[in-house]
C-alpha cells in the first residue's frame, strides 16, 4: 500500500517532468529536424499530466470520501478526442483559421472553469484568487469572441474588411475599463454574484469590438495576439487553481504569443497599440484616390517562360494570393522545372506574407519545396541586385518600393523586399486593383516591371507547361 | 515568472520558418488546461460545475488532439533538398 504522502510526492514529480518536457518541447521546435522529437516531447507531457490528475482525483476521492465521475471524465476527452481528428485534419491553406478557432476552444475552456470556481466558491473566495480568476476570465472570454471573428473573417464568412465607426476606440477603452471596475467591485464583494455574467458578458464584447476593426493584412498580428491571451488566461488559471504546470504551460504560450506579435508589429514598422487599435485600411483608401491608369507592360506565359529559362538566378515572392489561389503545388512544379535547367531558384519570405506567422513556409513545405530554399528577407535582400528575375505571386505590400520612398504612404517605415533592385521583375496578379491594404504599389509601373494577369495558380500553370514543353 | 523568462530565451531563437508549428505547438500545450476541467468534472461538486467541466473538457481535448495531430503533419511537411532523395 503506497502512503498518502508518497503519492503526492509521486504527483509533483511527474507535474515537474511534464513541465520540463513542455519546455523542451519548444527548445526542439527551433529546427525542422529536432522538431518532430519536440512534438513528442509534448505528448508525453501531456498524458503525464493528465495521468498525473487522475491519480490526484482517486486520492482525493479516498481522503474525502467522495466518487469521482471518471464515466464523465472518459466520455468529455472521448468527445473531444472525436472533435479534435478532424481539426487536426483540415487542408493546409486552413490552418490560420483553425488556429484561431483553436484559440478560442482554449480560451473558452479556461472561461468556463472560471466561471466554475467562481461559483463553487463566490463569498468564500479570497482577494487574490478573484484577482486573478477575474484576469482569467476577462482574457479568456474576450479571446473566444476574438479568435471567433478572427476566424469568420479568415474563413471569408465574415467581411474581411475592416469596419470602423467615429470614436471607435472611444467606445472599446470603455468597455475595457468598465470590465475593469466590475473586477474591482467583485474583488472587494466577492459575493456579489449577479455582477459576475455581467463582467463575462462585457468581456466577450470586448473581443468581437477589437477584432472587427482588424483587417486581413493585420491577422498575423492579431492572431499571435490573441494565442498570447489565451495563454495568458491560462495561466491565471494556474494561480487560481494553485496548479504550477498551468502556470508554466500558460506562461510558455503567452511569452511566445507575446514575441510573435511583437515580431509581426515590427515586421509592419506599426506599435502593437495601432495595431490594435487602428484600422488600416481606412488610411489607406485616401491614398489609392490618387493612383490613376498608368501605363504597365503585360506579358504572356509564353514570354515569361523564355524569361525565367533565360535566368539563371530566380527569386520568387509568394503571398497571400498564392495561399488563396491554392497555388503552392503548381510553383513547387515551376521550381521543379527551373531547377532542372539549372537555374537556381530561390523564395523570399516576408514575415508578414499571408494570415498568420510562418504561413508561406508552411504552404510551400506543404508542396515539397525544400525548406531551405526558403529565405527570411533580411538574408535575401542583399541579394537582390544579383537576381535576374524576381516572380512575385500573389504578393503586393510587401514587395512596395513605396514603403522606402514615399513619406505620404501609409505603409512607410514597414520593412520590404527590395524586389525592384531585380533585373527583370515579374509580377502574377488577378488585375491592377491594390492589394488588400488598398494601397498602390509603383513597382508595377517600373521600366523592368512585367504584370503577368491572371489566376495564380492558372498562369504558374502555363508556364510550367511552355517550360516542360520547350 | 521562472517560466516566462525560460520560454522567452528558448523562442526567441525559433526560426520564422516554423512560427505557424509553433504557434500551433503552444496551442496543443495550452490545452493543459484541461486538468483543471477534469477535476471539475470529477469532484462534481455541483451540477453546473460538472456541465462546464464537461465542455470545458471537450473543447481542451479537442485541442491537444488536433494540435499536436496538425503539428506533426507540418513539421512532417518540412524537408531539407542536401540529403538526395531516390
Amino acid at each position: 500500500m503506497i502512503t498518502v504522502a508518497g503519492s503526492q510526492a509521486f504527483i509533483g514529480l511527474v507535474y515537474l517532468i511534464a513541465s520540463a518536457l513542455f519546455i523542451l518541447a519548444l527548445k526542439w521546435m527551433n529546427a525542422p529536424p529536432t522538431a518532430r522529437r519536440g512534438i513528442l516531447a509534448g505528448e508525453i507531457g501531456m498524458v503525464l499530466a493528465i495521468g498525473g490528475t487522475l491519480l490526484q482525483l482517486g486520492i482525493d476521492g479516498k481522503l474525502e470520501h467522495i466518487t469521482i465521475a471518471y464515466g464523465w471524465i472518459f466520455l468529455a476527452l472521448g468527445i473531444g478526442t472525436a472533435i479534435g481528428v478532424p481539426l487536426g485534419l483540415v487542408q493546409m491553406t486552413a490552418v490560420p483559421q483553425r488556429t484561431a478557432l483553436s484559440h478560442a476552444f482554449g480560451a473558452f475552456c479556461v472561461t468556463l472553469v472560471g466561471t466554475a470556481e467562481f461559483y463553487l466558491g463566490t463569498s468564500t473566495i479570497p482577494a487574490f484568487k478573484m484577482s486573478v480568476l477575474c484576469v482569467e476570465v476577462i482574457l479568456g472570454g474576450l479571446t473566444v469572441t476574438g479568435s471567433l471573428m478572427a476566424a469568420g473573417k479568415l474563413q471569408e464568412i465574415l467581411p474581411q474588411r475592416p469596419i470602423t465607426y467615429k470614436g471607435q476606440n472611444f467606445v472599446n477603452l470603455a468597455l475595457l475599463a468598465s470590465t475593469a471596475i466590475i473586477a474591482i467591485f467583485l474583488i472587494r464583494n466577492p459575493g456579489a454574484t449577479h455582477l459576475y455574467p455581467v463582467m463575462v458578458g462585457v468581456a466577450l464584447i470586448v473581443g468581437v469590438m477589437l477584432v472587427i476593426p482588424i483587417g486581413g493584412a493585420d491577422m498575423p498580428t492579431v492572431i499571435s495576439l490573441l494565442n498570447s491571451y489565451a495563454g495568458l488566461s491560462a495561466a491565471a488559471m494556474g494561480f487560481v487553481l494553485n496548479n504550477k504546470l498551468l502556470i508554466v504551460a500558460g506562461a510558455l504560450d503567452g511569452s511566445s504569443g507575446f514575441i510573435l506579435s511583437v515580431i509581426m508589429s515590427k515586421a509592419m514598422n506599426r506599435s502593437f497599440i495601432n495595431v490594435v487599435f487602428g484600422a488600416f485600411g481606412q488610411v489607406a483608401a485616401a491614398a489609392a484616390g490618387a493612383a490613376e491608369a498608368r501605363p504597365v507592360k503585360s506579358a504572356s506565359p509564353e514570354e515569361a517562360a523564355g524569361i525565367l529559362a533565360a535566368a539563371s538566378k530566380v527569386v520568387i515572392v509568394p503571398g497571400y494570393g498564392m495561399a488563396v489561389a491554392q497555388a503552392q503545388h503548381k510553383v513547387r512544379e515551376l521550381y521543379d522545372a527551373l531547377t532542372k535547367r539549372g537555374v537556381d531558384v530561390r523564395f523570399a519570405i516576408h514575415p508578414v506574407a499571408g494570415r498568420m506567422p510562418g504561413h508561406m513556409n508552411v504552404l510551400l513545405a506543404e508542396a515539397d519545396v525544400p525548406y531551405d530554399r526558403l529565405i527570411e528577407m533580411d538574408d535575401i535582400n542583399g541579394d537582390f541586385p544579383q537576381t535576374d528575375v524576381s516572380l512575385i505571386i500573389g504578393a503586393n505590400d510587401v514587395t512596395n518600393p513605396a514603403a522606402k520612398t514615399d513619406k505620404s504612404s501609409p505603409i512607410y517605415g514597414m520593412p520590404v523586399l527590395d524586389v525592384e533592385k531585380s533585373h527583370t521583375v515579374m509580377v502574377i496578379k488577378r488585375s491592377m486593383n491594390p492589394g488588400f491594404a488598398g494601397i498602390d504599389n509603383p513597382l508595377y509601373y517600373m521600366d523592368q516591371t512585367l504584370m503577368l494577369f491572371g489566376d495564380a495558380k492558372v498562369f504558374v500553370g502555363n508556364i510550367v507547361k511552355e517550360l516542360t514543353h520547350t | 515568472m521562472l517560466a516566462a523568462f525560460i520560454g522567452f530565451e528558448v523562442i526567441k531563437r525559433i526560426s520564422p520558418l516554423l512560427h505557424t508549428p509553433l504557434m500551433s505547438i503552444t496551442n496543443a500545450l495550452d490545452a493543459i488546461a484541461v486538468v483543471g476541467a477534469i477535476v471539475l468534472v470529477g469532484r462534481h461538486e455541483s451540477r453546473t460545475a460538472l456541465i462546464l467541466g464537461i465542455l470545458a473538457t471537450i473543447a481542451a481535448t479537442s485541442n491537444i488532439v488536433g494540435g499536436f495531430l496538425i503539428t506533426d503533419r507540418m513539421v512532417k511537411m518540412f524537408k531539407s533538398s542536401r540529403p538526395t532523395k531516390p
